[in-house]
């Protein structure tokens, strides 16, 4: 069953990674990779169940924090041009 | 028991799968970026969560489940904030909001 599962998200990696490589804007492509960045802690969370190492759980942890961190820096640069801007005040918008 | 347990974890993995393939389905067959925000929710909330489910039917009252339980809260949280920050800094920099699409003759 695990491999079932694990099939399942290895197609929705690949149709995420469609999205990343076609998409016509950069927000596109941030999204997508978000996508695959929650997807891959996903496979990890089941390969490690798949193959009887549950300690690849923390793999998955460790991506996943690393991906939040990551498309937060990512967006901070597209919205403001520099990761060390420290944002406008709310009003200007 | 087991056999309920297994049985039933093997529904919430399947499950899971399917709203996967389905959110990253639309994520490649939605036309806006805004539509496409909401598939890729679909990954993060359903299938995530339902394969977390799964997989903390299988392990059972371990320290496996507790990090199955910080995998789940640490995409519970940061994932719809991710998916804020990526909408609100497309509207800033100035992608259009439209309810109407070009003609649908177009796909």
């Amino acid at each position: 069953m695990f491999a079932a599962a694990a099939l399942a998200l290895l197609v929705a990696l690949v149709l995420a990674l469609v999205r990343a490589v076609a998409g016509p804007t950069v927000f596109d492509r941030a999204l997508a990779a978000n996508a695959i960045g929650t997807l891959a802690m996903m496979m990890l969370a089941v390969f490690g169940f798949l193959t009887g190492r549950p300690e690849f759980l923390d793999l998955a942890i460790l991506y996943g924090l690393l991906n939040i961190v990551g498309t937060i820096a990512v967006l901070k640069f597209f919205r403001y041009g520099d990761l060390g801007d420290p944002g406008e005040p709310e009003a200007k918008r | 028991m087991s056999a309920l347990l297994d049985v039933l974890s093997w529904a919430l993995l399947i499950a899971g799968g399917a709203f996967c393939v389905i959110g990253a389905l639309g994520l490649v067959r939605l036309r806006r970026f805004y539509a496409r925000t909401h598939a890729a929710s679909v990954i993060d909330s359903a299938g995530a969560g339902l394969i977390l489910a799964g997989l903390l039917l299988q392990a059972g009252w371990t320290l496996v489940a507790v990090k199955l339980l910080v995998i789940g809260l640490l995409i519970f949280f940061a994932s719809p904030t991710a998916t804020h920050a990526l909408a609100n800094a497309a509207l800033a920099r100035g992608l259009k909001l439209e309810a109407h699409e070009e003609a649908p003759s177009k796909r």
